[in-house]
């Protein structure tokens, strides 16, 4: 199959087949050299889940992983779509998740380990356009393993590292250990700044429960529910990694703020507004319907333009006289959508959009997207 | 296909059960044998597989006298009709990415960007190719390699110290071969389509119309047609005179189901064409008949299928491993 033009479907053809169980699902793991990548990997293939796992490493990449299927991989990336720069793909991972799937019954999931240098994109990008390796295995989630001491200057000296962040469904704040509460508030906050729709976990030696990586659905439209900001405190509540939050009291006082020294917004994790200069997310949400007649032909001909600079996009949409919700994701150009769950009777109709993306022209965005409304 | 045309042959098949993803069949004379994905050669039924890797099997080539098999465990070997079986190279544990064979005991092999030649007496030649090779195929005549990778393809002569020639075509290219009289060279693409070069001239051939990739080539045996997979039907270009340009393919065996392999018969205009869902038929290009070889089995994609030397029986197998052996009446 070729790259796709855009989304197929139209809001009368529910056409979309589920993910059947029996495709293998894939975690990609990436961030930066020393991050702890190989530390998330030796965890996950540890722990007494009773799964048994195949492991992509890169060929120049950490070594010392304890699995019996691990195979290396040259990440060789081609282009498609006519050499477009962001239809990218890796073609060695076609190959290597050809090979893998002739074995049956040897492992129930794959994960892949980019090198620090790596785009997400063309690894993600492989489980969309590559019909042989759809029909047999999908993408659950990208996760971007982060170093909290060096995060904040790799950001700004890398862009590679900005990449994966901004690319990430899934993050590891790892070694909270060797900051202090002050630098580890920082970085968060240059993360949220880039991409706050991410699950972020701040971690010593990579320890999260298994299922904060796995098994998350991350691109699977049956399991985009919200698209809602993902802010910190949930996370550190439901896992207690983060022992420096503390609950702010009247007499409160704090340095560390910025801005309008708001408790509301405070106990969103007490950050600092930051804005990327290159990489930010726009979220657009219109209150009420939206005319799928007006929306398709923009969404697919502003990732046919924009693509190259919108790495992911998110979509939960109420279209004109349609009981199902419909949602879409999208890596650059590549989108699917589907109709989803019907909007329930108390569920107020907003349609919202969100990217994530480098330059970004978030008032053009803005003004194509409300003049879809119905 | 119309029911009212079709013959059906099933009763003259014997079903076969490997349980494993075949990756190739074939027949030493009379003997058919079977390779498995989990690193089992099945030389005859009545003797115990043979598993000359460490593990699994990535990619196999096979003539009438060797089976050559490229490993998990970084090894080619070569499997003979008594089961004897040599270590032809060691790559230390990455994984073969493509082999085949050629004239006089030739055998070829990638591993990473580096394409290994050995001839028949032994002798290894290395090439550094820019970017990780599909698939590699030996010219009919002479000990020539051609090797598809990114942006075209490249072949080179490797007993000689000529410079490789290179043949340019944006994009991925995965499997590739030389047509039988040595006049033009083809490749399947990863975008769906194939791309030929008349090698006389380098003049480019498109090929496309394709919903799938083209996985796998046959020549029919007077040379002149190319019958590939990837469609719902098998598509084979005329390649008398000046090749396909301008020219429709013929649509052979169409189905609501995409063709996974194809197999020319030796010695007439018949072809055996697998499906994805398991169905196997022959079409004979007189006069269009079709005969029904396997309706299906278990409904996973045909994986390998080959004829013997004389075109007497046919062999099959499967994604799940079922399989079979066809014998044609006399
Ligand atoms: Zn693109
Ligand atoms: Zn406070």
């Amino acid at each position: 199959m070729a790259v796709p033009e855009g989304l197929t479907m139209t809001a009368t053809t529910p056409a979309h087949t589920p993910a059947p169980a029996g495709k293998i699902p894939v975690t990609v793991l990436t961030g930066y050299l020393g991050a702890g990548k190989t530390t998330l990997l030796n965890r996950i293939l540890s722990e007494p889940h009773g799964k048994k796992y195949a492991v992509i490493v890169n060929e120049f990449g950490e070594i010392g992983i304890d699995n019996d299927l691990v195979v290396g991989a040259d990440e060789e990336i081609f282009e498609m779509n006519n050499g477009c720069i962001c239809c990218t793909v890796r073609g060695d991972l076609i190959r290597i998740i050809e090979n893998l799937m002739k074995r049956k019954g040897r492992f129930d999931a794959i994960i892949v380990e980019t090198t620090g240098l790596a785009d997400p994109a063309p690894v993600a990008q492989t489980f969309f356009v590559d019909q042989d390796v759809q029909d047999k295995a999908r993408l659950d989630a990208v996760v971007t393993v982060a170093d909290a001491k060096w995060l904040a200057a790799r950001l700004k000296d890398a862009p590679e590292a900005k990449n994966q962040i901004a690319f990430a469904d899934v993050i590891l704040l790892n070694k909270t250990d060797l900051v202090t509460p002050a630098e580890l508030r920082e970085v968060e906050a240059r993360i949220r700044g880039i991409n706050p729709y991410a699950t972020l976990h701040k971690t010593q030696k990579c320890a999260v429960p298994l299922d904060a990586v796995l098994g998350r659905g991350a691109f699977d439209l049956e399991r985009i529910l919200e698209i809602e900001p993902a802010f910190l405190e949930k996370d550190d509540h439901d896992h207690h990694h983060d022992h420096d939050d503390h609950e702010c009291g009247p007499g409160c006082s704090h340095g560390h703020h910025d801005h309008s020294h708001d408790h509301a917004h405070h106990h969103h994790g007490g950050l600092k507004h930051y804005h990327d200069e290159h990489i930010q997310s726009v979220s657009i949400s219109h209150d009420g319907d939206v005319d799928p007649e007006k929306f398709m032909p923009w969404i697919n001909d502003l990732v046919q333009k924009e693509g190259p600079s919108i790495l992911r996009s998110k979509g939960i949409l109420a279209f004109l006289k349609e009981p199902k919700r419909f949602v879409f994701q999208g890596v650059h150009m590549i989108l699917d959508g589907d109709l989803q769950r019907d909007w329930k009777n108390d569920e107020k109709r907003v349609s919202r959009i969100v990217f994530i993306g480098r330059d970004l022209d978030a008032e053009a965005l803005r003004a194509g997207f409300l003049a879809c409304a119905a | 296909m119309s029911n009212a045309q079709i013959q059906t042959l099933t009763d003259r098949v014997t079903t076969l059960a490997f349980d494993q993803h075949v990756l190739k069949a074939g027949f030493f004379g009379e003997q058919p044998f079977f390779v498995l994905a989990d690193g089992a050669i099945h030389l005859g039924r009545e003797k115990p597989a043979l598993r000359p890797h460490d593990d699994a099997i990535l990619v196999v080539a096979a003539d009438q006298s060797r089976v050559v098999t490229g490993g998990d465990d970084g090894k080619v070997i070569e499997t003979q009709p008594d089961g004897t079986t040599h270590i032809l190279g060691d790559e230390k544990g990455r994984w073969i990415d493509a082999v085949t064979l050629g004239p006089d005991g030739s055998v070829a092999w990638s591993v990473g960007k580096t394409v290994r030649a050995r001839d028949g007496k032994g002798k290894i030649r290395d090439l550094t190719v820019p970017s990780t090779p599909q698939g590699l195929g030996f010219a009919p005549k002479g000990y020539r390699l051609a090797i598809a990778h990114i942006d075209g393809a490249t072949a080179w002569f490797p007993n000689m110290d000529a410079a490789p020639e290179k043949f340019d075509w944006k994009g991925p290219h995965l499997d590739i071969t030389f047509s039988p009289d040595n006049r033009f060279l083809v490749t399947s693409m990863q975008e769906n389509q194939l791309h030929g070069w008349r090698l006389s001239d380098k003049g480019h051939m498109r090929m496309s119309g394709y919903p799938g990739k083209t996985r796998s080539f046959a020549w029919s045996y007077d040379g002149l047609w190319l019958a590939t997979s990837g469609a719902e039907a098998a598509i084979v270009w005329p390649f008398a005179k000046d090749g396909p340009t301008g020219k429709a393919p013929r649509e052979c065996g169409i189905r609501p189901a995409r063709v996974s392999q194809v197999a020319f018969h030796p010695k007439a205009l018949v072809l055996a064409i697998g499906y994805e869902d398991g169905w196997v038929i022959l079409v004979r290009f007189t006069d269009a008949a079709e005969l029904l070889v396997r309706a299906g089995g278990d409904g996973t994609p045909i994986t390998a299928l080959a004829w013997d030397k004389d075109g007497k029986r046919l062999a099959f197998g499967s994604e799940s491993g079922g399989g079979g052996l066809l014998t044609l009446p006399v």
